[in-house]
């Protein structure tokens, strides 16, 4: 890339962009490669000395001291001294000329706490500009922004190219990247697919590159949808602790034997979705049916124990006890049913035995159901967690991104499991970033952006990119 | 595989606890020696008190104490929710109801059982207090169990004042509640010969209860509950536990069974809440969850262990070794149980996790070789 550019980098989730960046800010090491800074080639072993090399990071979750103010903030790491006491007048004085410099003004003396997202933003790019960054790598900065914002981001970013800074912009927001870059980098599975210039592609091209252009194999099957409601949403409304919309008048409906699926880009809503279903999160309105139990206010272990099963989204803080073994793992979630308990009493006996009956009908590779969770690989932790979903006969399974982080093996075993459960009819509510699975599985899929449902599709019509392009709101799929 | 796993398993399992011992000895050798002491002289001295039968019921006397506050304590440890305010709950209980023994009269075992629940009533309500603000407020337990720790001893000194539930002992200057009469007593135990000392009746009740707390945790659906929560509140969550009610629940729980405490001393000794009442029982009770793992079996070591410095440490004086020395002992085997555990416990995950992978890989090859048979 060039100095005084823009230069951005698409590509799904889990295409390889954060561990990009981490090993171009000297988090990770790279295990083969070469790094050039001005054609000298250089070796990143750690931030400090990326920094030292002029390369900053905004991350993506903001990292500020809250009950610190703007000066703090921007000078904590790299405080200047004088006579060994801190020198903030100086730190003042250079805050306040980076400011007007490149259009970043922000209060000084204001506590971080007080200040809105955007703000946040101008203080931790201030951050890095005051330590002498002349590459700034600003990892989804939009995700959290208003079109307000990112427009006054962008006006930033403009300024900052103009002063010669180059900049590196990691996004799934297409229309956005196409607004701001210079160059565009698409990346899937950890490989560059493609170096294109904005005025020479549309968003739609963008996303077929993302996503990649290759159909999965269309399954040669029978609907085995019915007419027997399982689960059904009504107005799904949640909003944050600040009144935020979170989920926007969510509604659908999983029949028995049918998959439903949900298409997105992570963060708009699936997560919160999920949780609502399940009971974690208590909706602001709307209603949520079980079969013809009304069961929005029921507790999560009401609701698991009326035959919803839950794949978590993320299996180490969700899903498992990592330093429990696998057959007390086998009872999270299920301790109130058989086999694991008898009344108020554990079944020790039962649940063991139907542990091993999960490792060996779920393929989990494990020396003995004794050991710990937190040996095993994380896709033989996936087959354990789908095993015990899948064990007690459910009527619902919420299954998020259940194949993810597993190896392609392991990922057709689970695929034929939720098949055979589906044909016996298992309602599914499928949430994946994985659209090849989305579109194999899925008798109905649903798109989701910013908290709402945004547009549906036929999965045996669909192409990833149209999905993909409505998945980024740069266009509606093929309905 | 199995059994190289369970030997493999049984040698961890003594590995830290002996690591832990050898350490502590080194270290307070070190001290004795710093400080101008004979190592060996102090320790023969002490273990030669073991062989008094006088000091054998003293030992087991305060380990029964010892062993309740712990458990108390490892109740709510077990799902790390930390109550530091035991020591409050168990003065308040033991307080209130040896108020409550002197002033009825009841056939002997109602009235010990309407003192023991009383004291359990109590002691509950007062955890219960730490739990709510948590639960509601979202304080942590920590800072408010130590504070009302000292809105308890606030509270007992108000109470215990002629006029309100004290009166003066006779034959002495000291003042207490109304001391409980004889159907309020639980009689010791002559199990130590030679010696007139009795053993606290108590102890009967501090092994049911760490049996009860064995059974509880480990067997039934709520111990699975709370130690599913302290291993990981997000999953605890997402498998249906409701934290808000285990918070209130395990809070009543680990104060009733600190209102046990005072207990032994109260029925089984002073029969009176005076003012040379025994305190700080709680934070040895810390020490202690901490010295056990907060395994019931390994408490009552702790506990015992912890009896035998208390309770020898007098002889050290003989030997012109400050009898304060047991304290530096006291507080280095705290120290390198935690430090011992933590290693044996990441030494054995790194163990687990290469012999998973060295069996699949192993498989592997077995799987290839068929394969290439085939």
């Amino acid at each position: 890339m060039k100095r005084g550019s823009v230069h951005a980098i698409v590509g799904e989730n889990g295409a390889g962009k954060s561990t990009l960046m981490k090993i171009l800010y000297g988090m990770y090491r790279p295990d083969s490669g070469e790094i050039f800074i001005d054609g000298e080639p250089i070796t990143l072993s750690s931030p400090a000395v990326a920094i030292e090399l002029g390369i900053g990071m905004v991350h993506q979750h903001f990292q500020l001291a809250d009950n610190f103010t703007v000066l703090e903030n921007v000078v904590l790491g790299s405080e200047p001294t004088k006579g060994g006491r801190l020198d903030f007048a100086l730190a003042r004085q250079r805050i306040g000329d980076l400011g007007r410099q490149y259009g970043l003004e922000v209060d000084p003396d204001a506590l971080v706490e007080d200040l809105g997202v955007g703000d946040r933003q101008r203080v931790e790019i201030l951050k890095v500009l005051y330590r002498g960054a002349t590459t700034i790598i600003l990892d989804e900065p939009t995700a959290v922004l208003v079109p307000q914002e990112v427009d006054e981001l962008f006006g930033a970013l403009l300024e900052l190219k103009q002063q010669g800074l180059s900049i590196i912009f990691i996004s799934h927001k297409l229309d956005e990247v196409r607004r701001v870059a210079d160059d565009i980098t698409v990346i899937r599975r950890g490989t560059t697919v493609a170096t294109v210039k904005p005025a020479d592609v549309n968003s739609r091209q963008l996303a077929e590159l993302m996503v990649g252009s290759e159909l999965p194999t269309p399954e040669t099957r029978e609907s085995t949808v019915t007419d027997v409601d399982v689960l059904v949403v009504k107005g799904l409304t949640l909003h944050d602790s600040v009144g935020r919309g979170l989920l926007t008048d969510i509604s659908l409906a999983v029949h028995s034997g049918e998959v439903v699926g949900i298409a997105g880009v992570e963060g708009n809503g699936q997560a919160e979705l999920v949780e609502a279903i399940m009971g974690m999160r208590t909706p602001t309105a709307g209603e949520i049916h079980l079969g013809s139990d009304d069961i929005t206010t029921w507790s999560t272990r009401q609701r698991r124990g009326a035959g919803v099963a839950y794949i978590p989204e993320d299996r180490t803080r969700h899903g498992l006890l990592q330093d429990s073994p696998l057959w007390e793992n086998r009872m999270l979630g299920h301790q109130t049913q058989p086999p694991n308990a008898r009344g108020i009493l554990l079944d020790r006996k039962g649940a063991k035995a139907d542990t091993q009956r999960i490792v060996d009908e779920f393929d989990v590779r494990t020396p003995s159901i004794d050991v710990l969770a937190s040996a095993l690989s994380g896709g033989n932790q996936q087959k354990l967690i789908v095993g015990r979903e899948m064990s007690g006969d459910p009527r619902l399974l919420i299954a998020s991104h259940p194949t993810r982080g597993v190896d392609v093996g392991a990922q057709s075993d689970i695929w034929d499991h939720l098949r055979a459960a589906r044909a016996a009819g298992l309602a599914v509510l499928l949430i994946s970033a994985d659209l090849d699975e989305l579109i194999g599985l899925s008798d109905a899929i649903v798109v989701m952006l910013r908290g709402e449902l945004v547009a549906t599709a036929d999965p045996a019509t669909v192409t990833p990119e149209q999905l993909g392009s409505a998945m980024t709101g740069a266009g509606g799929a093929g309905a | 595989m199995i059994g190289r796993f369970s030997i493999r398993g049984v040698a961890l399992s003594v590995a830290a606890p002996l690591l832990a011992i050898v350490f502590a000895l080194t270290v307070t050798s070190l001290v004795l020696l710093a400080t101008g002491n004979a190592p060996l002289g102090a320790f023969s001295t002490m273990l030669a008190q073991l062989e008094k039968p006088r000091i054998q019921v003293n030992i087991l006397n305060s380990a029964t104490t010892y062993y309740l506050s712990a458990i108390a304590v490892a109740i709510g440890f077990r799902m790390k929710l930390f109550n530091i305010g035991v020591d409050g709950q168990y003065r308040l209980a033991a307080m209130l109801a040896a108020a409550v023994g002197g002033a009825i009269a009841l056939p002997p075992v109602f009235h010990v059982a309407t003192i023991i629940l009383v004291a359990m009533f109590v002691g509950a309500l007062w955890a219960g207090i730490a739990a709510v603000l948590k639960v509601t407020r979202g304080i942590s337990e920590v800072i408010s169990t130590i504070m009302l720790n000292f809105i308890a001893t606030g509270i007992v000194a108000y109470l215990l004042a002629p006029g309100r539930l004290a009166v003066e002992i006779t034959g002495s200057n000291n003042i207490g509640t109304k001391v409980i009469p004889e159907s309020g007593r639980v009689p010791g135990l002559p199990i130590i010969p030679g010696t007139p000392n009795l053993v606290f009746g108590m102890i009967i009740m501090a092994i049911i209860v760490g049996v009860g707390y064995w059974f509880v945790i480990n067997r039934t659906r709520f111990g699975f509950d709370l130690r599913a929560t302290g291993a990981s509140e997000t999953a605890a969550v997402a498998s249906g536990v409701n934290v808000k009610k285990m918070i209130i629940v395990t809070m009543l729980l680990s104060g009733a069974v600190a209102g046990l405490v005072g207990m032994p001393q109260l029925l089984g000794d002073s029969y009176t809440y005076g003012l040379d009442f025994p305190t700080g029982l709680g934070f040895t009770g810390i020490a202690i969850a901490l010295l056990g793992r907060n395994n019931p079996i390994g408490i009552a070591f702790g506990a015992l262990l912890w009896s035998f410095l208390d309770n020898t440490s007098n002889s050290l004086e003989f030997d012109n070794v400050p009898k304060q020395t047991v304290l530096i002992m006291q507080g280095v085997i705290v120290l390198s149980v935690v430090i011992a555990y933590e290693l044996v416990r990441r030494y054995r995950i790194r163990m687990v996790a290469s012999d998973v992978g060295r069996q699949l890989d192993a498989e592997l090859v077995t799987t290839a070789a068929q394969g290439g048979s085939a």
